[in-house]
Protein backbone atom coordinates (compact mmCIF):
# COMPACT_ATOMS: atom_id res chain seq x y z
CA UNK A 1 0.00 0.00 0.00
CA UNK A 2 2.64 2.41 0.91
CA UNK A 3 4.84 1.47 -1.82
CA UNK A 4 1.92 2.11 -4.44
CA UNK A 5 1.26 5.71 -2.82
CA UNK A 6 4.73 6.54 -2.77
CA UNK A 7 5.21 5.70 -6.80
CA UNK A 8 2.07 7.70 -7.11
CA UNK A 9 3.22 10.51 -5.77
CA UNK A 10 6.56 9.92 -6.99
CA UNK A 11 4.91 10.37 -10.38
CA UNK A 12 2.95 12.84 -9.88
CA UNK A 13 5.91 14.94 -8.47
CA UNK A 14 8.08 14.58 -11.29
CA UNK A 15 4.98 15.15 -13.91
CA UNK A 16 4.36 18.26 -11.89
CA UNK A 17 8.06 19.21 -12.54
CA UNK A 18 8.26 18.58 -16.01
CA UNK A 19 4.95 20.82 -16.46
CA UNK A 20 6.14 23.43 -14.47
CA UNK A 21 9.41 24.00 -16.61
CA UNK A 22 7.48 23.87 -20.28
CA UNK A 23 4.60 25.83 -19.30
CA UNK A 24 4.85 29.31 -21.11
CA UNK A 25 2.06 30.92 -18.67
CA UNK A 26 3.80 31.53 -15.57
CA UNK A 27 0.57 31.06 -13.33
CA UNK A 28 0.68 27.83 -14.75
CA UNK A 29 4.10 27.01 -14.59
CA UNK A 30 3.87 27.92 -10.54
CA UNK A 31 0.64 25.89 -10.21
CA UNK A 32 2.27 23.04 -11.18
CA UNK A 33 5.03 24.07 -8.81
CA UNK A 34 3.09 24.14 -5.89
CA UNK A 35 1.87 20.61 -6.83
CA UNK A 36 5.14 19.56 -7.11
CA UNK A 37 6.01 20.49 -3.76
CA UNK A 38 2.83 18.75 -2.08
CA UNK A 39 4.13 15.26 -3.88
CA UNK A 40 6.98 15.61 -2.59
CA UNK A 41 5.81 16.18 1.18
CA UNK A 42 3.83 13.19 0.71
CA UNK A 43 6.76 11.23 0.00
CA UNK A 44 8.20 12.39 3.20
CA UNK A 45 6.08 11.36 4.96
CA UNK A 46 5.65 8.17 3.41
CA UNK A 47 9.24 7.93 4.04
CA UNK A 48 8.16 8.98 8.27
CA UNK A 49 9.45 12.56 7.87
CA UNK A 50 6.28 13.84 9.37
CA UNK A 51 7.86 17.18 10.53
CA UNK A 52 9.56 18.10 7.16
CA UNK A 53 6.45 16.92 5.32
CA UNK A 54 4.61 19.48 7.95
CA UNK A 55 7.40 22.07 6.59
CA UNK A 56 7.40 21.45 3.16
CA UNK A 57 3.94 22.39 3.04
CA UNK A 58 4.00 25.45 5.75
CA UNK A 59 6.74 26.77 4.30
CA UNK A 60 7.28 25.32 0.77
CA UNK A 61 3.75 25.52 -0.75
CA UNK A 62 2.17 28.02 1.94
CA UNK A 63 4.52 31.00 2.45
CA UNK A 64 6.98 31.07 -0.58
CA UNK A 65 5.38 30.02 -3.37
CA UNK A 66 2.29 32.58 -2.37
CA UNK A 67 5.21 35.47 -3.08
CA UNK A 68 5.93 33.93 -6.42
CA UNK A 69 2.51 34.23 -6.86
CA UNK A 70 2.67 37.91 -5.46
CA UNK A 71 5.67 38.83 -7.80
CA UNK A 72 3.33 37.26 -11.13
CA UNK A 73 0.13 39.14 -10.55
CA UNK A 74 2.34 42.62 -10.22
CA UNK A 75 4.14 42.06 -13.32
CA UNK A 76 1.10 40.99 -15.10
CA UNK A 77 2.49 39.69 -18.03
CA UNK A 78 -0.26 37.99 -20.22
CA UNK A 79 0.32 37.53 -23.72
CA UNK A 80 3.39 39.41 -24.60
CA UNK A 81 4.92 37.49 -21.59
CA UNK A 82 3.54 34.45 -22.87
CA UNK A 83 4.88 34.86 -26.59
CA UNK A 84 8.50 36.01 -25.10
CA UNK A 85 8.20 32.78 -23.15
CA UNK A 86 7.65 30.75 -26.36
CA UNK A 87 10.73 32.07 -28.36
CA UNK A 88 12.89 31.70 -24.85
CA UNK A 89 11.91 27.96 -24.92
CA UNK A 90 13.74 26.83 -28.25
CA UNK A 91 14.70 23.68 -28.10
CA UNK A 92 18.54 24.58 -28.35
CA UNK A 93 18.29 25.61 -24.96
CA UNK A 94 17.74 22.03 -23.41
CA UNK A 95 20.85 20.59 -24.47
CA UNK A 96 23.13 21.98 -21.81
CA UNK A 97 20.98 21.66 -19.12
CA UNK A 98 19.82 18.41 -20.02
CA UNK A 99 23.64 17.34 -20.42
CA UNK A 100 24.37 18.36 -16.61
CA UNK A 101 21.72 16.75 -15.23
CA UNK A 102 21.93 13.79 -16.94
CA UNK A 103 25.87 13.64 -15.36
CA UNK A 104 24.13 14.14 -12.00
CA UNK A 105 21.42 11.29 -12.98
CA UNK A 106 24.70 8.77 -13.74
CA UNK A 107 26.28 9.96 -10.22
CA UNK A 108 23.27 9.14 -8.29
CA UNK A 109 22.32 6.12 -10.29
CA UNK A 110 25.89 4.82 -9.42
CA UNK A 111 25.50 5.97 -5.48
CA UNK A 112 22.43 4.13 -5.20
CA UNK A 113 23.44 1.33 -6.48
CA UNK A 114 26.55 0.79 -4.25
CA UNK A 115 23.80 1.97 -1.01
CA UNK A 116 22.29 -1.35 0.84
CA UNK A 117 18.44 -1.31 1.10
CA UNK A 118 18.64 0.19 3.98
CA UNK A 119 14.38 1.80 4.33
CA UNK A 120 14.87 2.18 7.94
CA UNK A 121 10.93 3.36 8.08
CA UNK A 122 11.33 4.69 12.04
CA UNK A 123 9.20 7.97 12.35
CA UNK A 124 11.34 10.79 13.00
CA UNK A 125 9.11 13.44 15.37
CA UNK A 126 9.11 17.17 15.89
CA UNK A 127 10.80 16.60 18.79
CA UNK A 128 13.85 14.24 17.22
CA UNK A 129 14.28 17.31 14.61
CA UNK A 130 14.83 19.55 17.52
CA UNK A 131 17.12 17.90 19.28
CA UNK A 132 18.94 17.44 16.26
CA UNK A 133 19.04 21.22 15.18
CA UNK A 134 20.62 22.70 18.21
CA UNK A 135 22.60 19.87 19.14
CA UNK A 136 25.28 18.74 16.55
CA UNK A 137 24.24 21.33 13.94
CA UNK A 138 23.78 24.47 16.08
CA UNK A 139 26.00 25.74 14.34
CA UNK A 140 24.03 25.14 10.72
CA UNK A 141 20.63 27.86 12.75
CA UNK A 142 23.07 30.03 13.95
CA UNK A 143 24.61 30.82 10.59
CA UNK A 144 21.03 30.69 8.80
CA UNK A 145 20.16 33.05 10.94
CA UNK A 146 22.77 35.33 10.47
CA UNK A 147 21.74 34.76 6.94
CA UNK A 148 18.54 35.84 7.38
CA UNK A 149 19.17 38.80 9.56
CA UNK A 150 21.00 39.79 6.56
CA UNK A 151 18.53 39.62 4.39
CA UNK A 152 16.25 41.53 6.86
CA UNK A 153 18.31 44.56 7.02
CA UNK A 154 18.39 44.31 3.01
CA UNK A 155 14.97 44.55 2.61
CA UNK A 156 14.96 46.92 4.94
CA UNK A 157 17.24 49.10 3.50
CA UNK A 158 15.50 48.69 0.05
CA UNK A 159 12.38 49.27 1.70
CA UNK A 160 13.13 52.43 3.53
CA UNK A 161 11.93 55.86 2.88
CA UNK A 162 14.21 58.33 2.09
CA UNK A 163 14.36 61.92 0.74
CA UNK A 164 16.68 62.85 -2.17
CA UNK A 165 16.35 67.12 -0.86
CA UNK A 166 15.14 68.95 1.64
CA UNK A 167 11.79 69.83 1.26
CA UNK A 168 11.76 73.78 1.03
CA UNK A 169 14.18 73.34 -2.30
CA UNK A 170 12.31 70.56 -3.76
CA UNK A 171 12.25 70.43 -7.35
CA UNK A 172 9.16 68.51 -9.12
CA UNK A 173 11.77 65.66 -10.18
CA UNK A 174 12.88 64.84 -7.01
CA UNK A 175 9.31 64.60 -5.12
CA UNK A 176 9.39 60.90 -6.12
CA UNK A 177 11.46 60.15 -3.29
CA UNK A 178 9.49 61.13 -0.44
CA UNK A 179 6.33 59.39 -0.71
CA UNK B 1 -11.53 2.92 15.49
CA UNK B 2 -11.60 0.49 12.82
CA UNK B 3 -11.15 1.45 9.54
CA UNK B 4 -14.89 1.91 7.70
CA UNK B 5 -16.06 3.53 11.14
CA UNK B 6 -12.96 6.32 10.37
CA UNK B 7 -14.26 6.57 6.69
CA UNK B 8 -18.44 6.94 7.82
CA UNK B 9 -16.67 9.75 10.83
CA UNK B 10 -15.01 11.80 7.72
CA UNK B 11 -18.08 12.00 5.75
CA UNK B 12 -19.94 12.55 8.58
CA UNK B 13 -17.66 15.50 9.80
CA UNK B 14 -17.45 16.74 6.09
CA UNK B 15 -21.42 17.13 5.58
CA UNK B 16 -22.16 18.39 9.23
CA UNK B 17 -19.24 21.04 8.60
CA UNK B 18 -20.71 21.57 5.05
CA UNK B 19 -24.52 21.55 6.44
CA UNK B 20 -22.88 23.73 9.94
CA UNK B 21 -21.80 26.45 7.37
CA UNK B 22 -25.05 26.59 4.82
CA UNK B 23 -27.02 27.04 8.32
CA UNK B 24 -24.22 29.31 9.28
CA UNK B 25 -25.04 32.00 6.48
CA UNK B 26 -28.73 32.55 7.67
CA UNK B 27 -28.11 32.51 11.62
CA UNK B 28 -25.27 34.77 11.40
CA UNK B 29 -27.54 37.34 9.11
CA UNK B 30 -29.86 36.95 12.08
CA UNK B 31 -27.95 37.42 15.06
CA UNK B 32 -26.04 40.68 13.27
CA UNK B 33 -30.07 41.53 12.72
CA UNK B 34 -30.39 41.37 16.54
CA UNK B 35 -26.96 42.93 17.26
CA UNK B 36 -27.80 45.95 14.94
CA UNK B 37 -31.78 46.38 16.07
CA UNK B 38 -33.26 45.18 12.71
CA UNK B 39 -34.45 41.53 12.09
CA UNK B 40 -32.36 39.93 9.30
CA UNK B 41 -34.04 37.20 7.13
CA UNK B 42 -37.52 36.09 9.00
CA UNK B 43 -39.78 35.64 6.47
CA UNK B 44 -39.19 31.56 5.30
CA UNK B 45 -40.36 28.89 7.41
CA UNK B 46 -39.80 29.12 11.21
CA UNK B 47 -37.49 32.22 12.51
CA UNK B 48 -36.53 32.53 8.72
CA UNK B 49 -34.55 29.43 8.64
CA UNK B 50 -35.90 28.20 5.01
CA UNK B 51 -33.80 31.23 3.21
CA UNK B 52 -30.65 28.79 3.02
CA UNK B 53 -33.18 26.52 1.21
CA UNK B 54 -33.83 29.43 -0.98
CA UNK B 55 -30.43 31.19 -1.10
CA UNK B 56 -29.45 27.66 -2.34
CA UNK B 57 -32.07 27.24 -5.06
CA UNK B 58 -30.87 30.97 -6.38
CA UNK B 59 -27.29 29.82 -6.79
CA UNK B 60 -27.83 26.62 -8.16
CA UNK B 61 -30.39 28.07 -10.49
CA UNK B 62 -27.69 30.98 -12.01
CA UNK B 63 -25.68 30.70 -14.91
CA UNK B 64 -22.59 29.49 -14.65
CA UNK B 65 -20.45 31.74 -16.35
CA UNK B 66 -16.97 31.63 -16.99
CA UNK B 67 -15.89 35.50 -18.16
CA UNK B 68 -14.11 35.21 -22.12
CA UNK B 69 -11.17 37.15 -21.00
CA UNK B 70 -10.53 35.00 -17.92
CA UNK B 71 -7.82 32.09 -17.06
CA UNK B 72 -10.90 29.11 -17.69
CA UNK B 73 -9.10 26.46 -15.86
CA UNK B 74 -7.13 28.21 -12.97
CA UNK B 75 -11.08 30.46 -12.88
CA UNK B 76 -12.72 26.91 -11.93
CA UNK B 77 -9.65 25.64 -9.96
CA UNK B 78 -9.51 28.69 -7.34
CA UNK B 79 -13.26 28.49 -5.64
CA UNK B 80 -12.71 24.68 -4.73
CA UNK B 81 -9.31 25.00 -3.47
CA UNK B 82 -10.63 26.78 -0.71
CA UNK B 83 -13.11 23.99 0.30
CA UNK B 84 -10.82 21.38 -0.23
CA UNK B 85 -8.15 22.91 2.08
CA UNK B 86 -10.66 23.84 4.80
CA UNK B 87 -12.44 20.31 4.90
CA UNK B 88 -8.82 18.56 5.16
CA UNK B 89 -8.28 20.65 7.97
CA UNK B 90 -11.02 19.05 9.87
CA UNK B 91 -9.23 15.64 9.86
CA UNK B 92 -7.18 16.76 13.04
CA UNK B 93 -10.16 18.23 15.34
CA UNK B 94 -10.59 15.97 18.16
CA UNK B 95 -14.69 15.82 18.55
CA UNK B 96 -14.17 13.68 21.82
CA UNK B 97 -11.91 11.32 23.63
CA UNK B 98 -11.33 9.27 20.66
CA UNK B 99 -13.61 10.68 18.60
CA UNK B 100 -11.23 11.90 15.33
CA UNK B 101 -10.39 11.24 12.21
CA UNK B 102 -6.79 11.30 12.48
CA UNK B 103 -4.28 12.19 15.68
CA UNK B 104 -0.92 12.78 13.73
CA UNK B 105 2.27 14.15 15.82
CA UNK B 106 1.90 17.04 13.78
CA UNK B 107 -1.75 17.46 13.92
CA UNK B 108 -1.25 21.07 14.57
CA UNK B 109 0.94 21.73 11.70
CA UNK B 110 -1.49 20.05 9.43
CA UNK B 111 -3.60 22.86 10.09
CA UNK B 112 -1.39 25.61 9.60
CA UNK B 113 -0.61 24.15 6.80
CA UNK B 114 -4.28 23.51 5.63
CA UNK B 115 -5.09 27.16 6.10
CA UNK B 116 -2.10 28.55 4.25
CA UNK B 117 -2.93 26.64 1.24
CA UNK B 118 -6.72 28.38 1.36
CA UNK B 119 -4.49 31.54 0.38
CA UNK B 120 -4.19 30.56 -3.22
CA UNK B 121 -8.11 30.02 -3.95
CA UNK B 122 -8.22 33.79 -2.81
CA UNK B 123 -5.07 34.57 -5.54
CA UNK B 124 -5.47 32.53 -8.02
CA UNK B 125 -9.25 33.70 -8.55
CA UNK B 126 -7.87 37.18 -8.56
CA UNK B 127 -5.38 36.19 -10.86
CA UNK B 128 -7.31 34.32 -13.01
CA UNK B 129 -10.27 36.78 -12.97
CA UNK B 130 -8.13 39.13 -15.42
CA UNK B 131 -9.44 42.04 -13.75
CA UNK B 132 -8.26 44.75 -11.93
CA UNK B 133 -10.58 45.01 -8.97
CA UNK B 134 -9.78 41.36 -8.70
CA UNK B 135 -6.21 41.61 -9.02
CA UNK B 136 -6.18 44.37 -6.37
CA UNK B 137 -8.24 41.86 -3.95
CA UNK B 138 -5.59 39.21 -5.04
CA UNK B 139 -2.52 41.37 -3.96
CA UNK B 140 -3.99 42.72 -0.83
CA UNK B 141 -5.04 39.08 0.38
CA UNK B 142 -1.60 37.89 -0.38
CA UNK B 143 0.20 40.60 1.83
CA UNK B 144 -2.18 40.44 4.01
CA UNK B 145 -2.09 36.42 4.76
CA UNK B 146 0.90 35.80 4.32
CA UNK B 147 1.37 38.85 7.07
CA UNK B 148 -0.82 37.38 9.58
CA UNK B 149 -0.13 33.29 8.97
CA UNK B 150 3.73 34.15 10.68
CA UNK B 151 2.45 34.88 13.66
CA UNK B 152 -0.76 32.95 14.07
CA UNK B 153 1.53 29.69 14.14
CA UNK B 154 3.73 31.52 16.38
CA UNK B 155 1.29 32.25 18.76
CA UNK B 156 0.25 28.40 19.18
CA UNK B 157 3.77 27.88 20.03
CA UNK B 158 3.04 28.82 23.32
CA UNK B 159 0.73 26.30 23.59
CA UNK B 160 2.57 23.43 22.05
CA UNK B 161 5.64 24.32 24.50
CA UNK B 162 3.39 24.07 27.59
CA UNK B 163 1.78 20.81 26.46
CA UNK B 164 4.71 19.80 24.63
CA UNK B 165 3.36 17.80 21.73
CA UNK B 166 1.70 18.62 18.30
CA UNK B 167 -1.17 16.40 18.66
CA UNK B 168 -4.35 17.64 19.42
CA UNK B 169 -5.54 15.19 21.37
CA UNK B 170 -2.47 15.54 23.35
CA UNK B 171 -3.31 18.99 23.69
CA UNK B 172 -6.65 18.37 24.94
CA UNK B 173 -6.03 15.87 27.91
CA UNK B 174 -3.05 18.36 29.06
CA UNK B 175 -5.34 20.57 29.37
CA UNK B 176 -6.71 18.90 32.27
CA UNK B 177 -5.65 21.03 35.03
CA UNK B 178 -6.04 24.56 33.55
CA UNK B 179 -7.21 25.73 30.21
CA UNK B 180 -4.68 27.74 28.21
CA UNK B 181 -6.78 30.81 27.67
CA UNK B 182 -5.52 31.37 31.12
CA UNK B 183 -1.56 30.94 30.80
CA UNK B 184 -1.95 31.43 26.76
CA UNK B 185 -4.33 34.62 27.16
CA UNK B 186 -1.92 36.59 24.53
CA UNK B 187 -1.63 33.71 22.51
CA UNK B 188 -5.27 33.85 22.32
CA UNK B 189 -5.22 37.32 21.44
CA UNK B 190 -3.47 37.21 18.82
CA UNK B 191 -4.50 34.05 17.51
CA UNK B 192 -7.65 35.16 17.54
CA UNK B 193 -6.94 38.56 15.37
CA UNK B 194 -5.09 36.47 13.04
CA UNK B 195 -7.28 33.98 12.41
CA UNK B 196 -9.65 36.29 11.40
CA UNK B 197 -7.14 38.47 9.06
CA UNK B 198 -6.79 34.52 7.89
CA UNK B 199 -9.87 33.85 7.30
CA UNK B 200 -10.35 37.55 5.77
CA UNK B 201 -13.66 37.94 7.12
CA UNK B 202 -15.35 41.09 8.60
CA UNK B 203 -13.40 43.60 10.01
CA UNK B 204 -10.42 42.45 7.48
CA UNK B 205 -12.49 41.85 5.09
CA UNK B 206 -9.55 44.15 2.70
CA UNK B 207 -9.24 41.82 0.15
CA UNK B 208 -13.00 41.60 -0.91
CA UNK B 209 -13.83 45.65 0.80
CA UNK B 210 -16.73 46.53 -1.34
CA UNK B 211 -16.78 50.45 -0.72
CA UNK B 212 -13.23 50.48 -2.62
CA UNK B 213 -13.00 47.37 -4.75
CA UNK B 214 -16.42 45.89 -5.67
CA UNK B 215 -15.84 42.82 -4.27
CA UNK B 216 -12.22 42.08 -4.32
CA UNK B 217 -10.98 39.03 -5.33
CA UNK B 218 -14.36 37.49 -6.18
CA UNK B 219 -15.73 40.30 -8.66
CA UNK B 220 -15.96 37.96 -11.63
CA UNK B 221 -17.54 35.10 -9.59
CA UNK B 222 -21.34 34.21 -9.78
CA UNK B 223 -23.54 30.99 -9.12
CA UNK B 224 -22.00 27.77 -7.77
CA UNK B 225 -18.37 28.94 -7.89
CA UNK B 226 -19.00 32.18 -5.74
CA UNK B 227 -21.15 29.83 -3.42
CA UNK B 228 -17.95 27.63 -3.44
CA UNK B 229 -15.82 31.08 -1.97
CA UNK B 230 -18.86 31.39 0.36
CA UNK B 231 -18.71 27.79 1.28
CA UNK B 232 -14.62 28.01 1.74
CA UNK B 233 -15.40 31.32 4.20
CA UNK B 234 -17.94 29.82 6.29
CA UNK B 235 -15.66 26.55 6.73
CA UNK B 236 -12.92 28.32 7.77
CA UNK B 237 -14.76 29.99 10.28
CA UNK B 238 -16.01 26.83 11.64
CA UNK B 239 -12.57 25.53 11.78
CA UNK B 240 -10.94 28.27 13.43
CA UNK B 241 -13.90 28.19 16.19
CA UNK B 242 -13.07 24.52 16.59
CA UNK B 243 -9.41 25.05 16.61
CA UNK B 244 -9.43 28.03 19.38
CA UNK B 245 -11.77 25.84 21.39
CA UNK B 246 -9.52 22.68 20.95
CA UNK B 247 -5.92 24.61 21.74
CA UNK B 248 -7.38 27.30 24.11
CA UNK B 249 -11.06 26.13 25.53
CA UNK B 250 -10.11 22.85 26.82
CA UNK B 251 -11.59 21.10 23.37
CA UNK B 252 -14.02 18.05 24.61
CA UNK B 253 -13.32 18.55 28.27
CA UNK B 254 -15.92 19.43 30.75
CA UNK B 255 -15.73 22.28 32.69
CA UNK B 256 -15.87 22.23 36.16
CA UNK B 257 -16.42 18.46 36.52
CA UNK B 258 -19.47 19.26 35.11
CA UNK B 259 -19.15 15.59 32.94
CA UNK B 260 -23.26 15.03 32.47
CA UNK B 261 -23.14 16.38 29.02
CA UNK B 262 -20.93 14.14 26.73
CA UNK B 263 -17.78 15.37 25.82
CA UNK B 264 -18.63 16.42 21.54
CA UNK B 265 -21.86 18.07 23.15
CA UNK B 266 -19.37 19.94 25.08
CA UNK B 267 -16.86 21.10 22.03
CA UNK B 268 -20.22 22.34 20.38
CA UNK B 269 -21.16 24.19 22.44
CA UNK B 270 -17.71 25.68 23.71
CA UNK B 271 -17.51 26.39 19.66
CA UNK B 272 -21.29 27.87 19.04
CA UNK B 273 -19.96 30.33 21.55
CA UNK B 274 -16.87 31.09 19.70
CA UNK B 275 -18.90 31.58 16.67
CA UNK B 276 -20.83 33.87 18.35
CA UNK B 277 -17.96 35.93 19.39
CA UNK B 278 -16.69 36.16 15.62
CA UNK B 279 -20.20 37.44 14.66
CA UNK B 280 -20.44 39.98 17.67
CA UNK B 281 -16.95 41.27 16.18
CA UNK B 282 -17.87 41.82 12.73
CA UNK B 283 -20.76 43.81 14.01
CA UNK B 284 -19.33 45.90 16.58
CA UNK B 285 -15.48 46.69 14.55
CA UNK B 286 -15.21 49.07 11.42
CA UNK B 287 -12.88 47.83 8.82
CA UNK B 288 -9.54 49.30 9.22
CA UNK B 289 -7.63 51.42 6.61
CA UNK B 290 -5.40 48.68 4.62
CA UNK B 291 -1.90 50.54 6.02
CA UNK B 292 -3.31 49.70 9.16
CA UNK B 293 -3.95 46.65 9.16
CA UNK B 294 -0.08 45.99 7.86
CA UNK B 295 1.69 48.05 10.60
CA UNK B 296 -0.90 46.87 13.20
CA UNK B 297 0.53 43.11 12.29
CA UNK B 298 3.81 43.85 11.73
CA UNK B 299 4.48 46.53 14.64
CA UNK B 300 1.67 44.90 17.25
CA UNK B 301 0.78 41.70 16.62
CA UNK B 302 4.26 40.26 16.05
CA UNK B 303 6.27 41.94 18.96
CA UNK B 304 3.41 40.46 21.39
CA UNK B 305 3.89 36.84 19.74
CA UNK B 306 7.61 37.26 20.36
CA UNK B 307 7.17 38.31 24.03
CA UNK B 308 4.73 35.21 24.86
CA UNK B 309 7.60 33.34 23.49
CA UNK B 310 10.14 34.08 25.13
CA UNK B 311 8.33 34.29 28.63
CA UNK B 312 6.23 31.04 27.74
CA UNK B 313 9.85 29.37 27.30
CA UNK B 314 11.06 31.20 30.05
CA UNK B 315 8.17 29.92 32.63
CA UNK B 316 8.45 26.53 30.91
CA UNK B 317 11.39 25.89 31.94
CA UNK B 318 11.82 27.79 35.17
CA UNK B 319 8.87 24.91 35.94
CA UNK B 320 11.23 22.03 34.81
CA UNK B 321 14.12 23.11 37.22
CA UNK B 322 11.87 23.78 39.96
Amino acid sequence: MELVLFYISSAVALFATIFALTRTNAAHALIYLIVSLLAVAVIFFLLGAPFAAALEIVIYAGAIMVLFVFVIMMLNLGEEGEERERQRMHPAVWIGPSLLSAILLIEMILMLSQLDDRHTGALITAKQVGLTLFGPYVLAVEIASMLLLAGLVGAYHVGRRFRLSEPDNSSPSSTEGDS
Amino acid sequence: MSETMTIIFAISVMLAAVGGAAVLTWFERRLLGIWQDRYGPNRLGPGGILQVVADMLKLLTKHDWVPPFADRWVFIFAPTAIVVAMLLGFAVVPFGPGLHIIDVNIGLLFFIGMTSLAVYSVLLGGLASNNKYALLGGLRSAAQMVSYEVFMGLSLMGVVMLSGSFSMQDIVESQRDGWYCVSQSLGLFVFTIAAIAESHRLPFDLPEAEHELTAGFHTEYSGMKFAMFMLGEYLGLILISCMITTLFFGGWLAPFGATWLPPIVWFSLKTFIIICFFVLLRAAIPRPRYDQLMSLGWKVMLPLTLVNLVVTGAVALWMQGA
